[in-house]
Parts: C-alpha cells; sequence; structure tokens
C-alpha cells in the first residue's frame, strides 16, 4: 500500500534522513521506532508531504507521491495524526472533526461523525467546546478523530502516547488497534517501543537517521540489542 | 424664562453637534474597519503586512471613476466592475510579488509588500497622471433631516455605515458557518496542520486576498463619495490608518478590525472637531502608541497560545 524507496531529507546542512526506505501492507499495523531525534516525524512529514525527499521515491497505491501537495496526498487517502496534535485549539470540537473530513463532501460526514462519536464519547459530549479547553487525552482523541474523518484507508500516527498518564496511554493503543481491525492500516511512530512493539506486526527500528533493524514485530521485542537500547534492558 | 430656553437650546445645540460628529465618526470609522478587514485576514493566514493594501482601494476608487465619468456606467455595474478589477488584481500581487517569497523571512515579504505599495502608485500616476480626478458621490449628495433640521444624516453616512453592517455579519457568517471559512481559520490557526486535513493552503491564501482586495474595491469607492478628491497617493494614508485600527483592535482579528476602525474614526474626528484639526492624525498614532503600551496584542487581540 505504501512503498517508501531510498529517501534522503535535509534540515540545511544537517542530514536527517539517510536512505530510509519502507513498506506497508494493506491491513497491517506497521510500527516505526527509535530515540528522539532519530528522524521518526521527519519521514513522516516527508509522506505527507510537507517536506521533500531529493532522491528516492515514494508510492502510495501504486501512485508516486513523491512531488505531490499534502493536499492531493490527503485526497487519496493517505492521512497523518501529527506530532503534538495540532488541533485547531480556537475551535470547536466538531469543527476541528470537520476540518478532518474537509476532503469529504459537507453532507456526507454524518456518518463518520458519529463512528468517531461511537469511538470516543468523551468527544460528543465536548463537541460544542473551543478544543483548548479539553485535556490533554482529550486532545489526543480529537487529533485522532480528526485524522479519521478523512476515510483514510492508510492513518499515520505520530507519538500519540506522547505525554499522557499510562491508562490513557493503554486506552489510545486499544483505540488503535479497534481502528485496524475496523480496515484502517496504520503507520504508527512511537517512542513507547514496548507498546507499539506489542500491537503492532511489522517494525522498523530508526537510529540516527537510518533504519538500524527491520523485521517482525513480536521477534524485535525479544531481540537483545532492542531490548538493551528501547525496552529499558 | 428666557436665559432658561436660550440655555437649553445652548445645550442642545452642543448636543446635536456632538451627535453628528459622533455620526461622521463612524461613519469615517466604518470606512477604515472594511479597509482594516483586508489587513487583518490577509495578516491572519499569510502571517504579512500587505502594505500594498492602502492602494488597491486607490485603484478601485480608479476604476469605478472611470466606469462612471469616461463610459457612463451605472453605479452599482460600476462598483461590480472596480470590485472585480481589485480582486483580479489583489489575487495578481499575491501570485506575482508574494507567493515565491512563502518561506523567506519576513522582512524581505514586507519589503516587497512596501515595493509594490509604490509600484502601485507611480502605475497609478503613469497611468491616469498625478492631477486630482473629482469623485462624485455614488449616492448623490442629499440627506436626512432629524429634530426639525438640527440633526442631518448624508447619503453617504447612512450607506457606509449599512456597508459595513452588511459586510461584517456576511464575514462573520462566512467564517463562523462556511467550510471554506472554518478552513481559513484551521489555516490562519496552523498552517501545516491544515494541510494535512486536506486543505490547499494555497488556495485559502489567495481567496484571501481576493475577499480583502474586494472589500478594498467597496472602501476606495466609499471613502471618495465622501472624500471626493482622488490622486495615486489617495490610498495611502488611509490604509495606514487602517492598518494602524487592525494593530488596534487587535491584528488578526476580525471583530477587532471592526472595534479598532470605528474607535479610529470617532477619535479622529473628535480629535478634529474639539482639539486641532493639525493635530488629529498626532493624537490618532499617540492612542495607538498608549493602547499598545498597555495591551501589546490590541484590543481585542489573541495572546500567543502555549501548546498545552
Amino acid at each position: 500500500m505504501l512503498k517508501v524507496e531510498g529517501i534522503n531529507v535535509y534540515y540545511d546542512a544537517i542530514h536527517a534522513v539517510r536512505q530510509v526506505s519502507l513498506e506497508v501492507d494493506d491491513g497491517e499495523i506497521v510500527t516505526l521506532i527509535g530515540a528522539n531525534g532519530a528522524g521518526k516525524s521527519t519521514i513522516l512529514r516527508t509522506i505527507s508531504g510537507l517536506l521533500r525527499s531529493g532522491t528516492g521515491n515514494i508510492y502510495f497505491m501504486n501512485e508516486s507521491i513523491r512531488a505531490m501537495p499534502p493536499h492531493k496526498i490527503v485526497e487519496r487517502g493517505l492521512a497523518q495524526v501529527p506530532e503534538g496534535r495540532r488541533i485547531f485549539l480556537r475551535m470547536t470540537v466538531e469543527d476541528n472533526l470537520e476540518m478532518g473530513a474537509y476532503t469529504q463532501k459537507s453532507d456526507g460526514i454524518g456518518g463518520d461523525l458519529e463512528r468517531v462519536y461511537t469511538l470516543f464519547p468523551r468527544l460528543k459530549e465536548r463537541r460544542k467546546q473551543v478544543a483548548g479547553t479539553l485535556s490533554g487525552g482529550e486532545q489526543q482523541m480529537l487529533a485522532m478523530g480528526r485524522g479519521l474523518m478523512s476515510r483514510p484507508k492508510l492513518l499515520m500516527l505520530d507519538e500519540p502516547s506522547m505525554g499522557l498518564a499510562p491508562i490513557l496511554v493503554e486506552q489510545i493503543f486499544s483505540t488503535i488497534t479497534e481502528m485496524n481491525r475496523e480496515g484502517t492500516t496504520i503507520l504508527l511512530v512511537e517512542q513507547n517501543a514496548r507498546m507499539a512493539l506489542s500491537i503492532a506486526a511489522k517494525a522498523y527500528v530508526l537510529e540516527t537517521g537510518h533504519i538500524a533493524m527491520q523485521g517482525d514485530a513480536r521477534e524485535l521485542a525479544v531481540n537483545e540489542d532492542v531490548k538493551k537500547a528501547y525496552l529499558g534492558g | 424664562m428666557l436665559a432658561t430656553l436660550l440655555c437649553f437650546n445652548f445645550l442642545g445645540g452642543l448636543y446635536m453637534s456632538f451627535l453628528s460628529h459622533l455620526i461622521s465618526g463612524v461613519s469615517l470609522g466604518s470606512i477604515y474597519a472594511i479597509i482594516a478587514l483586508g489587513y487583518t485576514m490577509v495578516y491572519g493566514i499569510a502571517k504579512m503586512l500587505n502594505f500594498a493594501h492602502g492602494d488597491v482601494i486607490m485603484v478601485g476608487a480608479y476604476v469605478c471613476f472611470f466606469a462612471v465619468s469616461r463610459y457612463d456606467m451605472p453605479v452599482i455595474p460600476s462598483i461590480l466592475l472596480a470590485v472585480a478589477a481589485c480582486t483580479a488584481l489583489g489575487v495578481f500581487i499575491e501570485r506575482l510579488a508574494y507567493k515565491p517569497l512563502r518561506s523567506a523571512p519576513s522582512l524581505a515579504v514586507l519589503i516587497t509588500a512596501i515595493g509594490m505599495s509604490y509600484f502601485l502608485q507611480n502605475s497609478a500616476q503613469l497611468l491616469w497622471t498625478s492631477n486630482p480626478k473629482v469623485f462624485s458621490s455614488v449616492v448623490g449628495n442629499g440627506s436626512v433631516k432629524f429634530f426639525d433640521g438640527r440633526l442631518s444624516i448624508s447619503y453617504n453616512v447612512i450607506v457606509t455605515v449599512l456597508a459595513c453592517i452588511v459586510i461584517m455579519s456576511v464575514l462573520t457568517w462566512f467564517t463562523g458557518r462556511t467550510k471554506m471559512g472554518k478552513a481559513m481559520r484551521a489555516c490562519s490557526e496552523d498552517k501545516d496542520a491544515a494541510q494535512l486535513m486536506g486543505i490547499n493552503v494555497n488556495a485559502t491564501i489567495s481567496m484571501t486576498f481576493a475577499i480583502g482586495s474586494a472589500l478594498a474595491a467597496v472602501a476606495g469607492v466609499l471613502l471618495c463619495s465622501v472624500y471626493p478628491t482622488l490622486m495615486p497617493t489617495t490610498g495611502s494614508m488611509p490604509g495606514i490608518k487602517a492598518f494602524t485600527a487592525a494593530v488596534f483592535g487587535g491584528i488578526g482579528s476580525i471583530p477587532g478590525a471592526l472595534l479598532g476602525g470605528t474607535l479610529l474614526g470617532v477619535i479622529e474626528i473628535f480629535a478634529k472637531a474639539y482639539i486641532s484639526t493639525q493635530l488629529s492624525d498626532a493624537i490618532v498614532f499617540l492612542v495607538l502608541i498608549i493602547v499598545l503600551l498597555v495591551k501589546p496584542a490590541g484590543l481585542l487581540g489573541k495572546q500567543v497560545q502555549e501548546k498545552v
């Protein structure tokens, strides 16, 4: 479904992503783990078209999206829930969700709203509230719900557990699994490697901009090097 | 008895002149508010100060002037022609001068905008000479009389204030209720996040310039209906004052533009009437400085939001 081939991304003189290739198949949960600053978000931003790779290629559903503007990529069914949630703080919960459905016809989003409200009942209670007044966990729910509103075939989630209490982290991860069961393919970027590896089928380990290891998520979870570096021994 | 009557008459006269100054202040302020909307919306979304905005007003006034006086077109089509011309001009300016600088330092964009302002003024001078044209009011010079003729409100004033109310209501509805309007607010809050929603940010910026410039045309026609001298520099001072009004009310905020514009107009007219005609502009800018010292984000300005 998504195929990234040999991309390189620079921030001025810094070579942030080196020759990265990865693949996500239809229906999978794939995770990209690595330390802070390894280049995980940079890869997602490049796939979404916010950054450009001078080399290589990116294919989504067998179509090259490397030079496509970000809004066209969303139209193709590839959405991202960005790091730090980035919800529209001054707009209401429902307006945020409506923006998520920007690529859809306005009269057809009722069903999608219901689906998001079923996944996150808290959002329904607060739908007229300004998003800036939500708690951190609720904001993450809103960001994920907003991501679903474009009916993505592939949803990329960037650090959805960041800054959340352990109980909320559990809830977010079980929602990700549920979204996947309902048919959305997931590419998950996480620092919480243990949780990410527990729900993913396939994993890539990123170190200072390049892929150091890749393979079956369960096998990587018991790999000694991975355990030492990312799972606290 | 006679003394009391005289006294009432005198106070009544004072009251009437106060009322009439207030009304002209609100009317001038409405024009500032309409111009300020262009500054504030463009700033909110493109995060740039379009100093050429004032000169778009002048172009709008010229288009309307020539349509009416040289081509004998009726008033309404002339205004629509001015609106169409300014909309196209605004979009063209953005595409040509600002879009290539989207990721350039803000100083470069600012200087480009100032350059664009001079470019428009000088082009107007070349095309239409610097001889002032006498603009005739699009609604005629009549007025409505109240209190046995002691208070008269001109058609200009009535039309200006009405236009401002209509524009404000439509814009409030547009940004609050429509998908396109909400997308504009989303862009003004977080451009990257807006792109990830599938919003075409470039198209949204063009749209904002189109709306702002269309309003500039309306403001140009209203302005020249009240102050009939039309020259290539006509838009410059009202442009700067409207920019002041936008900052005064809180740049980026639509209600702020209305509040800032109206207050600025009223202060200016009162300063002219009760203090000094020569000093009125100085007083206007003094008030701005004081307000900004106390409230740096303007009256209704949004403080920069902290990430939760």
